[in-house]
């Protein structure tokens, strides 16, 4: 947290825009370490729908998640684009399934909106806030938050 | 910084020497008068309390001197060793022990044991007191470099004259030794006089800089000894031909050349760093020459029972190293079967340079593992204090008997093994052995033999604990395990199974609570110690003969033998070390019980088949039995069971990945390694699929206990 506070300090930031589950979101592109295609997984016993499985990433076993199914938008239908977003955190790597890939957004910090006040708790949550871009609206991901639901699951 | 890090130097060296302390006292045990060990463990007290004296540890120094001092008369033959001098060197032996980690850790010591150790040690001085006539002489502390080491000693009586003859070896230069240092510290004993001999010296075409070929007579006029001579060669041991002869009666020494200059000077050829060199002709005769010196000189023969030369390494680049090393199998694999993949036509040469790439990488990585593998023998010899010290405070009789202690262990089952063993050697002699005049009684030998091996047995190693005690009372145990409602009143229970209620939580046998063992922290710790490092323990006791524990641990932490399966479309690996045997069952073999059990009968006797698949959760295409493959397993817990899964497709040696560095543990999945085609399998943990598989029924053996291992 206090990392992502520090990099709000500067007024310049990039971000990653994807889809997930038909919703345009985006992550800021340090907490990025690569994209990669969608490679079969394999299976994790005991785990939530949304956890796919472990995938090898140069020798480190890095745990799938759907970030479609994560946010409660129905698991993520296969498709030739969709793409796995490796990203870390505090050491820890996971990967992010998502739709499709889109651009590099770069904005200034004013162009950040906070989460207007909505009525689930979880929601809120996993969206640090939400920019706007032409006409539609990219929420950022709180990674912190996917990470943390990640690491309590347990049978 | 550097102060810091030569005094870490310094503790490393002493654990050394410690453990060279312990093991020339344990010779001494048997062969009191071998002059060789006693020397031995003469310098390594001498050698600690030299470096403590650097750092200003006067307690340590203190103590050591006094130590020293005993076994200095010892190897003066004015003491002899008998029982009583051995315990007090053994609990001399302890004490400096204490005293050195203390020192290191900065933590306070009991100084009444001290006291009163010096105070026995100085009883066999004859009442003199030893630190009043110690001074410390901060000369004899040389770390590295010829040096002269004043050695307490008595020098004999007059001059004597030496005729040395040193004849360097190629090793010598390439080890960065001068002969020009050593003739320096050598005139520093007394009148010396060198001659070159450049009989060696071949043509200038065939002559090669980096060879050496000069040999040297010296002749030294000396009030020293001997043995102080042969420490001034004692870095360039077995690096080069040595040989000493004494002339008593002092000579006339040539004075034409007593200075001593540097062995270039004589050689007129245009190198300016020229090491003499050796004949290429001559090698064949360097090695009968360098034994015959060996015999020659009595310090020779005491050399050779040091240390082979190591090398000190950060423990964080080894593991970088294996874990590249592991990467590069993976990597080898996953190369070998994308060309299998491609099926080439007749590509022979390919598959021949495959295989022997495969056959490097694992070479590489058996020697990678070789550099964490360490020799039990540091942890052995740490046990023979624990038995001591039990032995004293039950007040039996106890002697170690180690085994194989030179067999190889990964470094941290080492060091995780150091609590269990102790608590477990503490227990044989508390609990295992029998008092001194009940052993008696018995026809048995009043000393009581706790016995600890390590062997390598098919991919394992086997670590036993025996007593010769008076067994396992069963009895006893049974009662007890009622009592403490471990197990119902009514239970039946077998031999081995009432053997195994030890590894309960929270049991305890000894009927009062003992200042050693019993302290309701028991065997379960070990076990679930022993278990985090993948081996297991097992127990056997003999009624009358003693008990035995067995503690199988695998070889290695990075790497396993598994057999790569397939449950419900998935393909996982299972360790090799669990599984008894193989079934591929007949349909009538395999029965119904309840509504959805199944049993296996194997050679007559019904074995519970548990589905992987279905203990994992994953949709298993047919659970009607009949199909698939069941892997027979025993466990502690639940006895044999068979695991049943779809398929075995291969045996190999997988490299373990950690499943809870980015994600959580997951029930009944040990750890996840890579196969050849990249992909991620699972390694299953038998034992927590088999819980998985019975967790709808009432266990009382299910709930793991968390207790830190915390004996004392």
């Amino acid at each position: 947290m206090s990392e992502t506070a520090e990099v709000r300090a500067d007024t310049q930031f990039e971000f990653i825009t994807f889809s997930a589950g038909g919703q345009n979101y985006c992550l800021e592109i340090t907490q990025i370490r690569e994209i990669r295609r969608w490679t079969p997984v394999t299976a994790l016993p005991h785990t939530p729908a949304d956890v796919l499985g472990v995938m090898n990433l140069r020798g480190a076993v890095i745990p799938i998640f759907d970030l479609a199914a994560r946010f409660g938008l129905g698991a993520t239908p296969a498709n030739e684009r969709n793409v796995v977003i490796v990203a870390a955190m505090d050491g820890t790597t996971i990967g992010l399934l998502v739709e499709s890939v889109s651009e590099i957004l770069s904005v200034e910090k004013s162009a950040i909106q906070e989460t207007p006040d909505i009525k689930s708790e979880a929601t809120r949550h996993s969206i640090l806030g939400m920019i706007s871009v032409d006409d539609t609206m990219v929420r950022v991901v709180n990674l912190e938050a996917v990470l943390d639901a990640g690491k309590g699951v347990s049978l | 910084m550097s102060g810091n890090s030569i005094r870490d130097t310094f503790f490393e060296e002493c654990e050394e020497l410690l453990e060279a302390l312990v093991e020339g006292l344990a010779l001494l045990e048997e062969a009191p008068d071998e002059m060789d060990t006693i020397n031995a463990v003469f310098r390594s007290v001498h050698s600690i309390k030299g470096g403590a004296g650097a750092f200003g540890l006067d307690r340590l120094v203190n103590f050591a001197h006094a130590f020293e001092t005993v076994l200095d008369k010892v190897r003066d033959k004015e003491l002899h060793i008998d029982e009583k001098m051995m315990s007090l060197a053994h609990r001399s032996g302890d004490q400096l022990q204490d005293l050195v980690s203390s020192a290191r850790d900065d933590s306070p010591l009991n100084e009444e044991a001290e006291s009163g150790l010096i105070k026995e040690l100085e009883s066999y001085l004859g009442g003199k007191s030893v630190v009043e006539d110690f001074s410390f002489d901060a000369l004899t502390l040389d770390f590295d470099g010829p040096a002269v080491v004043v050695d307490i000693d008595e020098g004999a009586g007059g001059a004597r004259s030496f005729n040395i003859k040193f004849k360097p070896t190629r090793a010598l230069y390439e080890n960065g030794h001068e002969p020009l240092l050593i003739f320096d510290a050598l005139a520093e004993l007394g009148d010396l006089s060198v001659t070159a001999d450049l009989s060696g010296l071949p043509d200038f075409d065939s002559f090669d800089p980096n060879d050496a070929v000069i040999a040297w007579e010296l002749t030294l006029l000396t009030t020293e000894t001997e043995t102080t001579l042969h420490e001034v060669f004692e870095f360039v041991e077995g690096l080069c031909e040595l040989d000493v002869n004494v002339e008593d009666a002092p000579q006339g020494i040539s004075p034409q050349a007593s200075a001593v200059t540097a062995p270039t000077v004589e050689v007129d050829i245009p190198f300016d760093d020229v090491p003499a060199t050796e004949n290429p002709g001559t090698p064949a005769q360097v090695s009968p020459a360098d034994a015959g010196g060996g015999k020659a000189s009595s310090a020779n023969s005491k050399e050779s029972r040091g240390p082979k030369p190591t090398l000190r390494v950060d423990l964080d680049r080894v593991d970088r190293l294996i874990n590249t090393v592991g990467e590069l199998i993976i990597n080898q694999a996953m190369i070998s079967q994308r060309i299998e993949e491609l099926d080439l036509p007749t590509v022979a040469h390919l598959t021949n340079e495959l295989e022997a790439y495969k056959l490097l990488a694992r070479d590489i990585q058996e020697g990678v593992m070789a550099i964490r593998a360490q020799p039990v023998k540091p942890l052995f010899q740490r046990m023979s204090r624990i038995v001591r010290e039990a032995s004293d405070a039950t007040g039996k009789k106890a002697k170690l008997v180690t085994v194989g202690d030179s067999t190889e262990v990964d470094k941290t089952v080492i060091e995780r093994l150091a609590d269990p063993l102790t608590h477990m050697i503490r227990n044989a002699v508390d609990h295992g052995l029998e008092k001194p005049e009940v052993r008696e009684t018995e026809g048995k030998d009043s000393t009581g033999t706790i016995r600890l091996s390590a062997a390598h047995r098919s991919g394992s190693v086997f670590i036993e604990i025996s007593d010769d005690g008076a067994g396992l009372n069963r009895e006893k145990i049974l009662e007890k395990a009622v009592e403490k409602h471990l197990v119902p009143k009514d239970a039946e229970l077998s031999d081995p199974e009432i053997d195994n209620l030890l590894f309960l939580p929270g049991f305890s046998t000894a009927g009062q609570v003992s200042n050693l063992s019993g302290r309701g922290v028991g065997m379960d710790v070990v076990k679930n110690a022993v278990q985090a490092l993948g081996g297991r323990v097992s127990i056997t006791s003999m009624q009358g003969k003693g008990t035995t524990f067995t503690i199988v641990l695998p070889l290695t932490l990075a790497v396993m033998d598994g057999f790569v399966i397939s449950v419900a479309d998935q393909t996982m690996v299972i360790p090799i070390s669990s599984i008894l045997e193989t079934i591929r069952p007949n349909v009538r073999d395999i029965h119904m019980v309840g509504t959805d059990s199944h049993v296996v009968s194997v050679r007559g006797s019904y074995v519970p088949i548990v589905d992987v698949a279905g203990s994992l959760g994953l949709h298993s295409g047919d659970n009607s039995g009949g199909t698939g493959i069941l892997l027979l397993v025993s466990t502690e817990l639940q006895g044999l069971t068979a695991l049943r899964v779809t398929a075995i497709h291969d045996q190999r040696q997988v490299v373990i990945k950690s499943l809870e560095s980015n994600y959580a543990a997951i029930p009944g999945v040990s750890a996840a390694t890579i196969l050849g085609d990249g992909k991620i399998a699972l390694i299953l943990d038998p034992e927590e699929i088999i819980n998985l598989g019975h967790s709808a029924g009432p266990d009382l053996f299910s709930q793991p206990p968390k207790t830190e291992l915390s004996h004392v």
